[in-house]
């Protein structure tokens, strides 16, 4: 079963809710476990997990480099790239290809009649893979700083997943591309909302896109206690499963800085989490 | 001031408190525009309540459709594909919606002209007035893509409006990540306000933000929003800010009214004017205002 952590609004606690459920699962229950980090980005679960990195991957795309002396200025690869990526100024002879726009698609290099143009890899991003006890695993996806292609390394990261046992994605924020690069491979999704009105707004965001995507749901409120009923009769009325609440304490607040796993000292938590995954396991949540 | 001074609040994690920050300086600025580039999740405008008076579409971007009638199933689409967008379903050749970039090679490469480019029309950019100035913000179709493109364009309008008011800053609540909607939001901008957190997460994802930033030019102040939430981190991420020349504005106080401004619809600092926050955002506007009109050095 593949089930994705995601928020629409970020900072509501995905990474708490990832980490955590990824401790319960293997400490106390008995499921094959693998946790994948799709918030390629920014890339936290790393924090939390502290396992050491056995194997890495790159994540490559191919840029095209166009020879200028080959070139006959015919306009071709311009002409089909969509992403404007190709600078072209017959009058002086230049040619160039804009690597930050360049999605790597290759038709350029299909088009060129005269073979004027050679492919290179450039790497994007990685995929890590950590240890985890003996049979659990941890996957990282990590983007390149000043890389635009986020939803290829997540694309990438996810053809890791194992087709067995329990898979966790730690979703990126948000609800377009590398959202739905994420969640289109999951069985099931979890949204992590908070009470306040930023939050209720973005989980309804949220809410529309995986019902686009034809995918069962439920909600998991952090930081809960402020009374903020417009979030609760939300649910209500769209008949959205509430899998737990997590209170908003300032030990836990502490807690998550420094990099603890929430639901490792606190027993009330720990409980909390296993909940979430027996009523998304056991078909109640869905 | 000859062009508008333009000043992006982003935060490499999400939840660190841009938005609030964002409505905070916006009631702090003269003669200023608005816009919100987090488009995938905008929430500005829940605090500035805007009022529209005009609304535009905007094309996400094209994917490739296959004409299963005119396909003759020859493989070619496939095999060419670098995104593995295309799928073989009930014996059909099929485009993973999803997964398509929309390039064209399939389209071009076809033997059977079978595959044609759609484009999709789901994104919205509405124009605005809410009580401190105009607002631009937009809207992503559910599930679009290609929110790099709707930001520029924001930003464009942004840019045209300010000119012709002759605003003298744009202020842009910008996306959460260091990806192609936070680079589009860097690009050409005057100044990067990133707002962070005492955590390792906000320390970790703030230094590969002010990597990405520094790589498009552009400089960048820090603020540390509930610093007193772990005095020890906000001291840790001082230091380190300090080692690479980056100055911290200011550290913000947790304070539960920054929620019970929003639950009103209103600033923290127009909710309690007298508040510590709302003298800490003073202070912190001040600065910003003094460094833009200072002589630049040679």
């Amino acid at each position: 079963m593949k089930i994705a952590i995601t928020s629409g609004k970020g900072g509501t606690g995905k990474t708490t809710v990832s980490t955590g459920l990824f401790h319960v699962l293997t400490k106390y229950m008995k499921y094959t476990v693998q946790l994948l980090d799709c918030d390629v980005e920014e890339p936290n679960c790393h924090i939390f997990i502290k396992a050491s990195r056995t194997a890495s991957y790159p994540v490559t795309i191919s840029i095209p480099r166009i020879d200028a002396e080959k070139c006959t200025f015919c306009g071709k690869c311009k002409a089909i790239c969509a992403f404007n990526a190709i600078i072209m100024l017959p009058v002086v002879k230049f040619i160039e290809v804009v690597e930050d726009m360049c999605h790597g698609c290759g038709a350029c290099f299909y088009v060129c009649p005269e073979g004027a143009i050679m492919e290179s890899t450039e790497e994007i991003g990685t995929v890590d893979y950590h240890d985890y006890y003996a049979k659990d695993e941890f996957i990282e996806g990590r983007m390149k700083v000043g890389k635009a292609l986020q939803s290829r390394v997540i694309r990438e990261t996810i053809s890791h997943s194992k087709q067995e046992g329990i898979i966790l994605y730690d979703s990126p924020p948000g609800t377009s591309c590398p959202v739905v690069a994420t969640v289109s491979k999951a069985n099931y999704v979890i949204m992590v909302t908070e009470p306040t009105p930023f939050g209720l707004h973005d989980l309804k965001l949220m809410t529309d896109t995986v019902k686009k995507l034809g995918k069962k749901h439920g909600i998991v409120i952090n930081k809960a206690g402020l009374e903020y009923r417009p979030l609760y009769d939300y649910i209500k009325k769209e008949e959205i499963p509430l899998l737990g609440e997590i209170p908003f304490k300032k030990e836990y607040a502490m807690a998550y800085s420094q990099g603890d796993i929430l639901p490792e000292k606190d027993e009330s938590l720990r409980n909390t989490f296993i909940g979430i995954i027996k009523k998304i396991v056991n078909g109640e949540a869905l | 001031m000859e062009k508008p001074f333009e000043i992006v609040i982003l935060s490499g994690k999400g939840g660190t408190g841009k938005t609030s920050i964002t409505a905070a300086f916006a009631a702090l600025a003269e003669n200023a525009v608005f816009a919100d580039c987090d488009v995938d999740a905008a929430d500005l405008h829940l605090v500035l309540t805007p009022e529209i008076y005009n609304c535009e579409s905007f094309a996400s971007g094209a994917k490739a459709e296959i004409n299963t009638v005119k396909c003759t199933a020859c493989g070619l689409c496939k095999e060419l594909c670098r995104f593995n967008a295309i799928e073989i379903k009930n014996d059909e050749f099929t485009i993973d919606e999803y997964a398509c970039e929309g390039c064209g090679l399939c389209v071009e490469a076809c033997p059977a002209e079978a595959i044609s480019i759609v484009n999709y029309e789901n994104n919205y950019i509405y124009f605005s007035d809410c009580r401190f100035g105009p607002m631009i913000y937009g809207k992503l179709g559910i599930a679009e893509e290609n929110s790099g493109k709707l930001i520029s364009k924001i930003r464009q309008y942004a840019k045209s409006i300010a000119q012709k008011n002759k605003a003298e800053y744009i202020i842009i609540d910008g996306p959460p990540g260091i990806g192609c909607p936070a680079i589009s939001s860097v690009t050409g901008a005057d100044l990067v306000v990133a707002v962070t957190e005492p955590t390792l997460s906000g320390w970790h994802d703030l230094k590969r933000l002010i990597e990405m930033i520094q790589r498009f030019h552009t400089n960048v102040y820090v603020i540390i929003n509930k610093y007193d939430l772990n005095k020890d981190m906000t001291k840790t991420i001082e230091n380190n800010l300090g080692d690479i020349g980056i100055s911290v504005l200011a550290n913000l106080p947790y304070d539960e009214s920054i929620v019970y401004a929003l639950l009103e619809g209103k600033a923290v600092n127009e909710f309690q004017p007298d508040g510590l926050i709302a003298g800490e955002l003073n202070k912190m506007w001040g600065k910003i205002i003094s460094t833009i009109y200072e002589p630049k050095s040679i």
